[in-house]
């Protein structure tokens, strides 16, 4: 900072300022149009039963839309037992335990398990088994699917990314044709990208299927990757790190570009491996820009939507569901805007915490 | 610097065009909004009915604004919150109900012989009052090769004898046993969206179910009951038999898998009549539903014309779609897009349903087995918990639960808009 603008007392200070908050304003008039206002609407509208289309009038229901959302029972069941007290068995073997829905569907005993549905089940005490239950069970697969995403998304696009960036990072003849083509899948869109994938997944006649095949001499058996709930959510992150490594890329570069040549210079006169020079010259360089790229890839992949919508709408059995894709099917699909709202609030503190915790744990320690 | 030039006396030029142009007529203006954006023929059939009605009198004057198709709806709903809507838009038909319902429309008062002979698709009702007119209908019919038939030895269904289920289904496990094709049927589950209610929904109430009970209305005991059960039973196992192709299916297999032999069957819209007729010619046949217990039925109600309700010329909107619902408008579309015809008299007026016509047989499927989706302004929520269910239970979850799922969803969206009252 130079003494003139920080100090009020200087001639010119009050301009400059002036010019400052000039220059400042119409980006923050348009964060303020487009981001706060937004925010604001919906968290207002979380709280009331909007609806997209509706000739009613909007009525206030309080925590109603984050009860919905988060609500979360449990049940503990006995293993059912046959005429002669033994325990029953299912067809395949398994112990059989009473259905759910006698317990989740209008029973006058289990009044604040009505409607629930089961999330998952847990088995731990001797034959009785524990099932947690949600209100929405759709929006906690969302939820863990959503954040599955992100911790696999996050580093292995970093990592791919600086490892492009040391690659293109070298004095060779046509480098920038290899900084074009790995930048190119950015310049797509995500739709774009998503519809052309949807051919590479293919489950019988796809690209990477005939491609397996042929490496494998035929011995590969054709999987339907976006088909089956084992596979799917795996595929989209596959696509997603091919789409977006080369942003990231680029931002790897312009850090590598800042560390002083002199200090590569001064290693290979010390001797140093290449291990030794990365290790102890360039990633130590790249500190604040490690910080910017794993905070800017977690909050991006937090925001996984087009793909789901291109590709899979959330299925096949719900193992693709993202809290984006939820908040817009309920705000558009069923013109439910209050139980969008409220998934997109959730989001946004969800979010906000973990760039908090992230700054947190990589701050200056002094 | 040219540029701005340019600009600005572009700018005078347009103003002073408007002003003689309200100067020597002196008409209303009526704005409409269409859905057709990015079809050169449908946009030039508009411009031409609008012209001639803008020339046939001199009180009104039409002035048309396309949509593309994806961003039609949202428009309108904004158009709506911001009380901007046109004098005259067109509606899918199992939206209407919705938009009649949050008053976006107003009934129309067209003289009553207009449209005594219109399909009943093409009609669309609300509390008893008509809302909405449609210049065509879409039908759904099995897309299927004689001498493919012929070879399994499977009876070639009519109108009046259609397939029952119990036939059917063996047609596909006779032509899964054929070896000569990658799956018996394509029911088309690469299209995700409407489709699902509009294609499967009229199955599921041939079977004797349905989306919901509109009169009550719920979902529950509908949705889930014993007919929903069988049907769901039955689709899960198209699947499971490998007698389809599931919801990740290609695309392009979609568009060409008929075409190009890999499907035996296809179940497809009219829209597609036209490439299969190229490439099979005579050999093709165009099937009727089968019938699941309760008589077959197809989906019905495609895009139609409204008055929106804030209007202040529905005089004029209700004069323009009267005028557009002339049999000569009516076939034009039909030649020019491939709909089916909202008359008989158009109907004999075009090249493909007049009698004797590649594609006669969907307007009597239209007239015969056509089945309005449940009119109710809750279809939009509800027609997403029914796509969802199918491809839930497509992809293996248990039919019971899927359905429920669905069930509930759908009650409780009754519920959160007071059951749409």
């Amino acid at each position: 900072m130079s003494a003139p603008i920080t100090s009020t007392t200087a001639p010119g200070a009050a301009r400059a300022r002036r010019s400052g908050l000039l220059m400042v304003s119409p980006a923050m008039l348009l964060m303020a149009l487009f981001l706060i206002l937004p925010f604001l609407l919906a968290f207002a509208m979380s709280f009331t039963n909007q609806r997209l289309v509706s000739p009613n009038p909007t009525q206030y229901v309080g925590l109603d839309n984050y009860r919905q959302i988060l609500g979360l029972g449990v049940l503990t069941l006995q293993p059912e037992k046959d005429a002669q007290g033994q325990v029953a068995h299912e067809a395949d073997g398994s112990v059989q335990y009473p259905s759910l829905r006698t317990y989740t569907r209008d029973n006058p005993d289990y009044p604040h398990l009505n409607r629930m549905r089961e999330w998952f089940h847990v088995g731990w005490t001797g034959d009785s088994r524990v099932y947690v239950l949600a209100s929405d069970v759709i929006f906690m697969k969302a939820l863990v699917n959503t954040v599955q995403f992100v911790v696999v998304v996050a580093p292995v696009q970093a990592f791919f990314a600086l490892l492009l960036a040391l690659l293109i990072n070298q004095p060779l003849r046509g480098i920038n044709i290899y900084r074009t083509i790995f930048f190119m899948p950015v310049v797509i869109s995500m739709v774009v990208v998503a519809f052309l994938w949807r051919f590479i997944y293919a489950g019988d006649t796809g690209l990477l299927n005939s491609l397996l095949g042929h490496l494998t001499f035929g011995a590969f058996k054709p999987v339907d990757w976006l088909g089956q709930p084992g596979t799917a959510l795996w595929a989209i992150m596959a696509m997603s790190v091919w789409q977006g490594v080369g942003f990231h890329m680029i931002v790897w570069l312009s850090g590598l570009q800042t560390i002083s040549a002199s200090l590569y210079e001064a290693a290979a006169l010390e001797g140093a491996s290449r291990w030794q020079v990365f290790r102890y010259v360039t990633w130590p360089g790249l500190r604040n820009t490690a910080i910017l790229v794993m905070v800017v890839i977690t909050m991006q992949a937090f925001t996984l939507y087009p793909q789901i919508d291109v590709m899979t709408r959330g299925g096949p059995l719900d193992s693709t569901q993202s809290l984006v894709f939820q908040a817009v099917q309920r705000g558009y699909g069923k013109q439910d805007i209050a139980g969008g709202s409220a998934i997109s609030v959730f989001l946004f503190l969800f979010v906000l915490a973990i760039s908090l915790g992230q700054r947190y744990l990589t701050r200056e320690k002094k | 610097m040219t540029f701005r030039h340019t600009v600005s006396r572009r700018l005078v030029l347009a103003g002073l065009a408007a002003c003689a142009a309200s100067a020597s007529y002196a008409q209303t203006t009526l704005s409409m909004w269409y859905h057709g954006a990015g079809n050169p023929t449908e946009k030039d059939l508009m411009a031409g009915i609008i012209k001639d009605f803008n020339g046939s009198q001199k009180q009104w004057k039409v002035e048309l604004q396309q949509f593309p198709q994806e961003a039609y709806n949202t428009s309108v709903v904004a158009a709506a919150v911001a009380g901007k809507l046109p004098d005259i838009l067109d509606v899918d038909g199992p939206v209407m109900p919705n938009w009649a319902w949050s008053k976006y429309l107003q009934p129309l008062t067209l003289p009553p012989a207009a449209i005594s002979k219109f399909l009943p698709g093409t009609i669309g009702k609300y509390n008893g009052k008509v809302y909405s007119v449609g210049l065509w209908d879409a039908a759904c019919a099995m897309f299927a090769r004689k001498s493919v038939l012929q070879a399994n030895n499977i009876r070639i269904p009519t109108l009046d004898k259609p397939w029952t289920k119990a036939e059917f289904d063996a047609a596909l496990v006779t032509l899964q046993k054929s070896g000569k094709f990658q799956y018996p049927i394509d029911l088309g589950l690469a299209w995700k969206g409407e489709w699902y209610s509009y294609a499967f929904g009229p199955f599921l109430q041939s079977t004797g179910g349905d989306l919901l009970n509109a009169s009550v209305p719920k979902a529950n005991g509908t949705l889930n009951g014993k007919a929903g059960l069988e049907f769901g039973n039955w689709w899960q196992s198209l699947f499971t038999r490998k007698l389809t192709p599931g919801t990740s299916q290609d695309g392009a297999d979609r568009e060409t898998g008929f075409l190009d032999g890999k499907y035996a069957l296809q179940w497809n819209g009219n829209w597609a009549a036209l490439p299969a007729l190229k490439k099979f010619g005579d050999d093709l046949v165009f099937l009727p539903a089968p019938d699941f217990g309760k008589g077959p039925k197809i989906g019905a109600a495609s895009w139609q014309f409204g008055v929106s309700a804030s209007t202040k010329n529905a005089q004029g909107a209700n004069a323009f779609i009267a005028f557009a619902l002339k049999d000569k408008y009516l076939a034009a579309f039909s030649d020019g897009i491939g709909l089916v015809p909202s008359t008989p008299e158009a109907a004999a007026m075009t090249k493909n349903y007049a009698k004797g016509g590649p594609m006669e047989v969907f307007f009597a499927l239209s007239a015969k087995q056509a089945t309005l989706r449940a009119s109710t302004p809750g279809y939009a929520a509800a027609s997403g918990e029914f796509e969802k269910a199918l491809s839930d239970i497509a992809n293996g979850g248990k039919v019971a639960d899927a359905l429920d799922n669905a069930a509930d969803a759908i009650d409780a969206d009754l519920k959160k808009n007071n059951n749409y009252r």
